[in-house]
């Protein structure tokens, strides 16, 4: 059945695919990964290893009953939106209620709209956001870091919104990671190492992450210098703390649900800083990353749609 | 037409709530226990039974012209009606569906089987209508409701099933009812397509 | 019998009729319906005073009529209830703070010596899963137990803030709006401790007077 195959163009292919570009945030992931263990140790790994493992069984188990499909899960997307998941929850979390977050995050959000590159909002967060709304207590009881005593119960941003300025852990301590808070968002150096990875094997572009952190700057910065020092905390805390560069750096990044061009990608990330800023100065709750992430997940095909680039020729 | 193949169309064929989306304000906001959605679907029941039957009988009578504001003030009479009649007299489940009483007055369903029904056919046909159609809005409240409850409490009709510290809160919350809603129906779709 | 046109005549005609028939029948009901829904208010009122102060609901008691007082900005109102033979029970004092949400209703029962008996949440809008827990978590048995707490005596305030109650599980706020509510409803009912305004004008009011009994 010899037939001479004609395929449309482009015919050089650029040898990037969906299985190199999930395992490059896989490899990236690696030092936020080694953060939380070194910080929550075997609690960390327990919520990790079970998030990642469900993941991919939920995946699986789809597909192959209920699309009737070839399973597709050694691409590692399910494995990436397990970890980014585990990333975004306290250590020691029940194991039934991690269960729920990636039955959440691949049955509802991507499987349900027919899944990889279907799916209209991050699963990953919106996983996360299920959980918070649905268990609100477990969600937001952090086991304090190894090393640090007798310090539970609040993250940076909630000792923030509760008022106790005094309290608050130094910037020093936000860079390393030792501060309570979700496994992988509290080392800053561990995801800013992630950073590098990313934009060094080409994965990512710099738009979304930078435009993200440029607006909660700009923000914080016209509020605590311009308006009140003490009521607003500063930029550099912002950035820092909360879910501010695990959002910027993984999850906003998604390719799926984040905008194609350039500008585009810069509009988005300005809307996920001002609505994070305006959460977390202005809200009921102390952290708005992921709120902010999914409201942008669910403009991006607005923002296509106004950014098209005009064809070549076309007026 | 027979009087049980009307019946049947409100509550299979042509549901309210599953086949033609109608009335979603309060299918959302009171079924967050099987009880708060039989007692809404019910309530809602009894308000079509009344005004398809009444309307039925005075289409001859209103000129066309005034028909809207005809309707709108007989079924905001029986609203009325039963607001203070529940008020009276099951103070609990008024007090559990508070706003989404009154609000009967604006639901599609009651206006709209009062147009597309009653104001055509005859008396007794359109009180099996509103039967039908109230009967099948009080089916998918129930079934709405005991999901809710069940996934969002541990519990259904107040029976607990296991302890509700292992209820997904966002189902008794705004966004589980659209959750829920929307995979009830894509099942419904399912078993119907085969 | 053919459609009626619609005429001016006919149209005006029509919807009187239609309003007039409709008046007639909201009359009746009305007047059938209204003294049941006035029991049952009166009722509910009457049992949530008597869950506070513990008293059974089949027990004869007077309630004095209610009396309101404001504090600064803060307006309680107070139910004075004794017994039978006379003998001063307590009193529950209703009054409405900011918690989470705005509006959180607290009514607690007092003994005379100012001791908590019990009390009941109104009405809230906290939180579903957090602050939502404040009927339940003070009571007898829940974590954050206030029953048979002095304000006078004890510290009824969270523990962050250096006080005895556990506060619910992530919802600080509404725990200590809830604190604070006891805590003015106490002084409101005994006078002391006006740090919190002056004294406003008492005034009766209401119908709850006479003798409940059941």
């Amino acid at each position: 059945m010899d037939k001479l195959t004609i395929a449309p163009s482009p015919h050089v292919h650029g040898h990037d695919s969906v299985k190199r570009n999930m395992y490059g945030v896989l490899i990236a992931l690696v030092p936020a990964l080694a953060a939380s263990l070194w910080f929550f140790g075997l609690g960390a790994l327990k919520v990790i290893l079970i998030s990642v493992i469900s993941c991919v069984l939920f995946e699986f188990l789809i597909q192959k009953f209920l699309f009737k499909t070839k399973p597709t899960i050694s691409d590692g997307s399910a494995a990436v939106t397990g970890l980014i998941l585990a990333f975004n929850l306290p250590s020691e979390l029940d194991w039934w209620i991690v269960v729920v977050g990636a039955l959440f995050a691949i049955g509802v959000c991507k499987m349900t709209f027919g899944g990889l590159g279907q799916n209209i909002v991050n699963p990953a967060i919106a996983g996360r956001v299920f959980l918070l709304v649905s268990f609100p207590a477990q969600m937001t009881t952090w086991p304090a870091p190894a090393g640090v005593d007798g310090y539970t119960g609040a993250t940076p941003l909630g000792l923030l919104k509760a008022g106790a300025i005094s309290q608050l852990p130094s910037s020093s301590d936000l860079l390393m990671g030792s501060v309570g808070g979700s496994l992988g968002e509290v080392s800053a150096i561990a995801l800013l190492i992630g950073l590098v990875i990313l934009l060094a094997m080409r994965v990512i572009t710099w738009h979304i992450p930078v435009s993200i952190i440029a607006t909660m700057a700009l923000f914080a910065a016209f509020f605590h210098y311009g308006i009140c020092e003490i009521h607003y905390a500063d930029p550099l805390f912002h950035i820092l703390t909360g879910g501010a560069l695990l959002g910027a750096i993984f999850m906003a990044t998604d390719y799926v649900t984040s905008p194609m061009t350039k500008n585009g990608m810069l509009i988005y990330g300005f809307g996920i800083g001002l609505i994070t800023m305006l959460i977390r100065c202005f809200g009921a709750y102390p952290e708005g990353m992921s709120f902010a992430i999914l409201i942008m997940n669910i403009v991006t095909p607005l923002i296509n749609k106004y950014t098209r680039p005009n064809r070549f020729g076309v007026k | 037409m027979s009087k049980l193949s009307i019946m049947m169309n409100g509550i299979i064929k042509e549901n309210p709530i599953f086949v033609l989306l109608l009335g979603m304000c309060p299918t959302l906001g009171t079924t967050t226990s099987a009880i708060n959605g039989l007692g809404m679907g019910l309530a809602t029941t009894f308000v079509l039974l009344c005004s398809n039957t009444v309307i039925s009988s005075l289409k001859r009578v209103i000129p066309d012209m005034v028909r809207i504001p005809s309707f709108i003030v007989i079924i905001a009479t029986f609203v009325t009606v039963l607001q203070m009649l529940l008020q009276a007299y099951v103070p609990s489940l008024y007090e559990s569906l508070g706003l989404f009483i009154p609000l009967i007055v604006v639901n599609c369903i009651v206006l709209g089987r009062a147009e597309a029904f009653a104001a055509k056919n005859s008396p007794l046909n359109s009180l099996f209508d509103g039967l039908g159609m109230g009967l099948g809005f009080t089916l998918a409240l129930t079934l709405l409701g005991s999901v809710r409850e069940i996934l969002g409490s541990g519990k259904i009709f107040g029976l607990t099933l296991w302890s509700e510290e292992y209820g997904c809160l966002a189902f008794v919350l705004a966004p589980g009812a659209f959750l829920a809603l929307g995979y009830l129906i894509a099942i419904i779709n399912k078993m119907k397509t085969k | 019998m053919k459609k009626l046109e619609s005429t001016l005549g006919n149209m005006v005609i029509v919807l009187t009729l239609v309003s007039l028939v409709a008046a007639g029948l909201l009359a009746v009901m009305n007047e059938v319906t209204s003294e049941p829904i006035r029991l049952q208010a009166e009722q509910k009122e009457a049992n949530g005073i008597k869950k506070v102060l513990v008293i059974g609901a089949d027990e004869q008691v007077t309630v004095a009529p209610a009396e309101t007082k404001k504090v600064g900005e803060q307006e309680f109102i107070i139910y004075k209830v004794s017994g039978a033979d006379g003998k001063e029970l307590g009193a529950a004092v209703k009054t409405s703070v900011q918690g989470f949400s705005p509006n959180l209703t607290v009514m607690v029962g007092f003994d005379s010596k100012g001791t908590i008996k019990g009390y009941e949440i109104l009405s809230q809008a906290e939180t579903p899963g957090l602050g939502a827990n404040v009927p339940t978590w003070f009571q007898e048995g829940g974590k954050g137990n206030v029953i048979g707490m002095n304000p006078g005596k004890d510290k009824v305030s969270v523990k962050k803030d250096g006080g005895d109650v556990e506060a619910i599980t992530a919802s600080t706020i509404t725990s200590r709006a809830f604190l604070k509510a006891i805590n003015l409803e106490y002084n409101a009912l005994f006078g002391n401790g006006n740090a919190h305004g002056t004294t406003g004008a008492t005034s009766t009011h209401g119908s709850t007077g006479a003798t409940q009994t059941r």
